[in-house]
C-alpha cells in the first residue's frame, strides 16, 4: 500500500464570487502518476496552481507528508512545476535555466555543473546547454522544462498542460518519455490535461474534476468501464447512452430493463432500483455489434456515415426511432470487403455484461453543452 | 505605376530632410566669419565653443540635467509601468489617461502650468524645477515603452522563478529586470534626448542660476547668424547618432 | 502574484505616480484654470476678483487676428505635412521589408536631432544672402536676392520641416497594416483605381490621417521658437502669445485662457481621432 504525500482536505476558493473548487479533499499517493482531468474552467489549473502556491484556497488546508504548507510561499515548497509553454526564462542560456533552481539553495559551484549535466544527460540535451531556449525547437524547450523542474529533486512534480502545445506526434513521445522519468525518477507526477486520451494512457489515477468537485477518482479502466456518473462517461471516451426502463429485478444479482423495446438482462448495479424506474444504458462505441439486417437479435437502423480509421471501421446509425448509435468494429481479417454503404439497413446488438449502468440524473441537459471542451 | 517613381519621390523627400543637417554640418567647418561663403577649412569655431566658459557651462548643465531627468523618469515609469501591467486597482484608467494626456498635451499648454505651480509653491527656478518638469514629460515616453515590452512578457517567467526557489525580490533581480532590460534603456535614451533637445518647456522652468544648452542656442540664433552654432549643432548631431545607433543595437540584439 | 507581501510595494508605486501626476500635472492645470478667471495683477500676477476678462480678450479685434493667422499657419503646416506625407508613407510601405527599417531609422534620425539647432539651419539656408538666393542667382532664375526669411512661408516650412516625421510615422503605421487583398478584392470586384482610392484605401488610412493631424496641428501652434527664428515679429504663433504675456506682458489671466484655448482643440482633435478608430471597430485608445 502507497503512503499519503501530499494531502488536500476541503479547499475551497471562489473567484469573483464564482467557486472554482468547492470542499476539495484529494490524497495524492507517493510514487504514483496521477493526473486531473476536466474541462476547461473545471478548477484543474487552480488546483494545481495552488498546490505550487500560486494561489491561496479560502479555506482547507494543504499538507505534505504531515507537514503543513497551506501559507508557504511557492519558494519554500519541495515541489517543482512544469509549466504549460514551458516560462523557460529567455535571457538565460540552456544551462543557466536548468541551474537556476540550484543556484537558489546556493549549492556549490561542482554541484551544480555536475548535476545540471546529469539533468540535461536524462532529457538527452547535453550538447545543447550553450543554446537559449529560442534556439530549440518546441519539444526541446519541453524537455529543459522538465530538466529544469527535476534538477532540484523535487518530492512532487505538477505538469500544468505541458504538452499542449506540442503537434500530435510529438505529443505522443513525449507522453511515453514521461512516463519513462517518471519511472526511473520515482517522483509523484500530477499531471493536468484537458485530453482525456492523454489521462488514461498515462495515469496510475485519473481525477475528473467538474465546477471545482471531483466527479470520480479512479484508475483509468475505472473512469473508462465504470464511470460514476454521466459527466464521466460523456467525458471520458466515446459514449452511448441508451434510455431504459426497470422491468424487474431478478433474484441472481441480475436486473431486466427495457431498452428500445428489448427486454434484456444487465448485472445489477450498486444503486438501488425500483420497477418502472428509468436509466441509462452505457456502451462504448467497441461494445456495439452490428449485425446484417435479416438477424434476428438487435435494434433496426441504418448506417448515415462511415469513417475508416486504419484498424478500426468507425460508423454512425441512426436508429428508426432517431436515436444516433456511435460504433467502432475491428476489422475481420476473413473478411475483408467487411465495409458498410452509406443509407445501409443493419441492426444494431451488443453483448450483454458489457454494459454499465447509470440512473437518471436530474438536469443533465445543460451539462452536455459544457462537455466538449 | 513604375517603381522608380514612388522611390525617386522618397529620396527627393530625404533629400530636402537632410538638406538643412548637412548645410550645417558642412558650414561647421568654415572659415568665413560672415556664414554664407566659403572661407576654407577651419577648426575656429569649435575652438571658440570650447573656449566659451559659459558655453561649456551649458553643456555640463544640460548633460546632467538630461541624465538626471532620464534616470528618474526611467525609475518612476518602469515601475508605474509595473503597477500598470500587474495589478488591478481602482482609477487604473484614468491614471492611464492621464499620463496620455500629459503626452499629447502641448508642451507650452504644460510649461506654463508649472511655471504657475513652481511660483505658488515659491520653488527657485532652476535645477529642481527643470528636472521636475522635465521628468513629468518624459514619464509617459518611459512608460509606454515599458508596457510595450511588458505586454509580450510571459506570466508564467516570475512564477518559474519562485517555483525554482527564488524570492520576490531574487525573481525581480534575476529574471524581471533582465527581460525588461531592453524597454528600460529605451525608455531612457529616449528620455535623455526629449530633455536633452526641450526648448520649450526650459524656456518657462528655468532661472539665470542654471542656464542650459537649448537656451543658451536659442539666445544666440534669434538675431542673426552664430557660426558656433554650426561647431554646436554638428557635435549635438553627432552625439544624438551614437545614441539613437546604440539603443536600435540593444533594441535588435535582444529581438533575437 | 497577489500575496499580501507585495502590497507595501504596490501601495508605494501608486503613490509615487499618483502623487507626482496630482501635483506636476493636475494642480498646475487646475492653477491655470483658476487663472484664466482671474483678474491681471501687476505684483503677483493674479488677483480677485474672477472675472471672464481674460476670455473676453480672446475676442478682441487684435487678438482674434494673431490668432487666425496662427490656426492658419498651422493649418496649412498640416496640409503641406499630409500632402508630402501622404504619399511618402505610402510610398514607403511598398519598399522591400529589410529597406524599410532603415529608412525609418533615417527618418527618425533628425526627431533625436535638436530641433533649436536645425531650425537655425533652415535660417542659413532660407537668409536674403543664405544658399538658397545665392544658388538661384548663380543659376540666373532670379536677378535680385528674394526675401524667404521673416515671412509667412519661411514659419510654414519651418514647421512642416520639423513636424513631417510625425504626420509620416502613423500614416506608415497604417499604410504598413493595409493588406494588399484589401486592394486585390476590391480591384476584383471591379473597382477601378480611383474608386479603390476613395473607397477602401481612404477611409482604411483615416485614423493614421488624423494621428497624425493631432500630431502635427497642436505643436503647429505652439513651438514659438520658429517664428522667433524665422518669422520675424509679425507672424506669430498662439504658443508665442502664451509665452509674451506669461514671460513679457506679465498678462497671466490672458496666457491662461490662450493656452485652455489650445488645450480644448487638442481635447477636440483626440475625441475625433478615437472616434475614427472606433468606426474601424478598434479599441480607442
Amino acid at each position: 500500500m502507497k503512503q499519503t504525500l501530499l494531502s488536500l482536505s476541503n479547499l475551497t476558493k471562489q473567484f469573483d464570487g464564482k467557486k472554482v473548487l468547492d470542499s476539495l479533499d484529494l490524497d495524492i499517493l507517493d510514487g504514483e502518476f496521477i493526473t486531473l482531468l476536466g474541462p476547461s474552467g473545471c478548477g484543474k489549473t487552480t488546483l494545481l496552481r495552488m498546490m505550487a502556491g500560486f494561489e491561496h484556497p479560502d479555506d482547507g488546508t494543504i499538507t505534505l507528508g504531515g507537514q503543513d504548507l497551506t501559507h508557504t510561499p511557492p519558494e519554500h515548497r519541495p515541489l517543482n512545476t512544469v509549466f504549460q509553454n514551458y516560462a523557460l526564462f529567455p535571457h538565460m542560456s540552456v544551462f543557466d535555466n536548468v541551474a537556476y533552481g540550484l543556484k537558489m539553495e546556493k549549492r556549490p559551484k561542482d554541484e551544480i555543473n555536475q548535476r545540471v549535466e546529469e539533468a540535461l544527460a536524462m532529457v538527452q540535451l547535453e550538447d545543447f546547454a550553450r543554446r537559449k531556449p529560442h534556439q530549440l525547437s518546441g519539444g526541446q524547450q519541453q524537455r529543459v522544462a522538465i530538466a529544469r523542474a527535476v534538477v532540484k529533486r523535487p518530492k512532487l512534480l505538477l505538469l500544468d498542460e505541458p504538452l499542449s502545445a506540442l503537434d500530435y506526434k510529438l505529443r505522443r513521445t513525449m507522453q511515453v518519455e514521461l512516463k519513462r522519468l517518471q519511472r526511473e525518477l520515482g517522483i509523484t507526477f500530477v499531471f493536468v490535461t484537458h485530453d482525456q486520451e492523454e489521462a488514461l494512457s498515462m495515469s496510475d489515477r485519473v481525477v475528473v474534476l467538474k465546477d471545482g468537485v471531483i466527479q470520480q477518482l479512479g484508475t483509468p479502466r475505472e473512469v473508462y468501464e465504470r464511470p460514476a456518473n454521466l459527466f464521466t462517461a460523456r467525458f471520458v471516451g466515446e459514449t452511448n447512452l441508451f434510455p431504459g426502463q426497470v422491468d424487474r429485478a431478478n433474484g441472481d444479482d441480475t436486473v431486466t430493463v427495457d431498452v428500445f423495446g428489448l427486454k434484456r438482462t444487465f448485472r445489477k448495479p450498486d444503486f438501488e432500483l425500483r420497477e418502472g424506474q428509468q436509466l441509462h444504458v452505457l456502451l462504448r462505441p467497441e461494445d456495439i455489434r452490428v449485425l446484417a439486417p435479416d438477424e434476428a437479435d438487435g435494434v433496426a437502423g441504418k448506417v448515415v456515415e462511415r469513417n475508416y480509421k486504419g484498424s478500426t471501421l468507425d460508423s454512425v446509425i441512426h436508429l428508426d426511432d432517431g436515436t444516433e448509435v456511435l460504433a467502432s468494429e475491428f476489422f475481420d481479417e476473413d473478411d475483408p470487403a467487411f465495409d458498410y454503404r452509406l443509407g445501409e439497413p443493419v441492426r444494431v446488438s451488443w453483448v450483454d455484461g458489457w454494459e454499465w449502468l447509470l440512473p437518471e440524473e436530474a438536469a443533465t441537459f445543460q451539462e452536455e453543452a459544457s462537455v466538449d471542451a | 505605376m513604375s517603381r522608380w517613381l514612388p522611390r525617386g519621390y522618397l529620396a527627393i523627400v530625404y533629400g530636402l530632410l537632410y538638406a538643412p543637417i548637412i548645410v550645417l554640418v558642412v558650414f561647421s567647418f568654415n572659415d568665413s566669419r560672415t556664414g554664407y561663403e566659403w572661407g576654407g577649412l577651419s577648426w575656429r569655431w569649435y575652438e571658440s565653443l570650447f573656449n566659451n566658459r559659459a558655453m561649456v557651462e551649458a553643456m555640463w548643465n544640460s548633460l546632467w540635467l538630461a541624465l538626471s531627468a532620464a534616470t528618474v523618469s526611467t525609475l518612476i515609469g518602469a515601475l508605474t509601468a509595473l503597477a500598470l501591467h500587474r495589478y488591478r486597482f481602482r482609477g487604473k484608467k484614468v491614471l492611464n489617461g492621464m499620463l496620455f494626456v500629459v503626452m499629447m498635451s502641448p508642451e507650452i499648454v504644460l510649461a506654463i502650468s508649472l511655471l504657475a505651480l513652481f511660483l505658488l509653491v515659491g520653488l527657485q527656478l532652476g535645477y529642481v524645477s527643470l528636472l521636475l518638469a522635465h521628468v513629468t514629460f518624459c514619464l509617459p515616453f518611459v512608460v509606454i515603452t515599458v508596457m510595450a515590452r511588458l505586454s509580450g512578457f510571459d506570466e508564467r517567467l516570475p512564477e518559474a522563478a519562485r517555483d525554482l526557489g527564488a524570492n520576490d525580490f531574487t525573481m525581480t533581480r534575476t529574471v524581471l529586470i533582465p527581460v525588461i532590460m531592453p524597454a528600460l534603456l529605451a525608455g531612457w535614451l529616449l528620455g535623455f534626448t526629449l530633455s536633452l533637445d526641450d526648448v520649450v518647456v526650459s524656456t518657462f522652468v528655468s532661472g539665470p542660476s542654471y542656464e542650459i544648452l537649448p537656451l543658451r542656442i536659442y539666445s544666440m540664433v534669434r538675431v542673426g547668424l552664430k557660426p558656433e552654432v554650426n561647431a554646436l549643432g554638428t557635435l549635438l548631431l553627432v552625439f544624438s547618432l551614437v545614441m539613437l545607433m546604440l539603443s536600435q543595437w540593444i533594441l535588435t540584439r535582444s529581438k533575437q | 502574484m497577489r500575496s499580501a507581501l507585495q502590497q507595501p510595494f504596490k501601495t508605494a508605486v501608486l503613490v509615487l505616480v499618483w502623487g507626482w501626476l496630482l501635483f506636476l500635472v493636475f494642480t498646475p492645470n487646475l492653477l491655470v484654470v483658476g487663472a484664466s478667471v482671474m483678474t491681471r495683477d501687476p505684483g503677483s500676477f493674479i488677483a480677485l476678483p474672477f472675472s471672464l476678462d481674460a476670455y473676453r480678450q480672446l475676442l478682441n479685434p487684435l487678438y482674434l487676428e494673431v490668432f487666425l493667422h496662427s490656426l492658419y499657419m498651422a493649418a496649412m503646416t498640416t496640409l503641406c505635412c499630409l500632402l508630402i506625407g501622404y504619399p511618402f508613407a505610402w510610398a514607403l510601405s511598398k519598399v522591400p521589408k529589410q529597406r524599410q527599417m532603415l529608412l525609418i531609422f533615417l527618418l527618425i534620425v533628425p526627431f533625436w536631432t535638436n530641433s533649436l539647432v536645425r531650425t537655425y539651419a533652415l535660417k542659413l539656408i532660407l537668409a536674403t544672402n543664405g544658399l538658397l538666393n545665392n544658388a538661384l542667382l548663380g543659376l540666373g532664375v532670379i536677378e535680385e536676392p528674394v526675401r524667404l526669411l521673416y515671412t509667412e512661408g519661411a514659419v510654414i516650412i519651418g514647421l512642416v520641416y520639423l513636424l513631417l516625421p510625425f504626420m509620416i510615422l502613423p500614416l506608415y503605421s497604417v499604410f504598413d497594416d493595409l493588406r494588399e487583398d484589401y486592394l486585390r478584392a476590391s480591384h476584383d470586384l471591379g473597382a477601378g483605381r480611383w474608386p479603390t482610392f476613395i473607397h477602401v484605401i481612404v477611409p482604411l488610412t483615416l485614423p493614421g490621417v488624423l494621428a497624425g493631424i493631432m500630431l502635427v496641428l497642436l505643436p503647429a501652434m505652439g513651438l514659438f521658437f520658429v517664428p522667433d527664428i524665422l518669422g520675424g515679429s509679425r507672424n506669430l504663433l498662439v504658443g508665442n502669445v502664451i509665452k509674451n504675456q506669461f514671460l513679457d506682458a506679465r498678462n497671466w489671466p490672458f496666457g491662461a485662457a490662450a493656452s485652455i484655448l489650445l488645450t480644448l482643440a487638442m481635447a477636440f482633435l483626440m475625441f475625433a481621432h478615437k472616434l475614427s478608430k472606433k468606426r474601424l471597430g478598434e479599441d480607442g485608445v
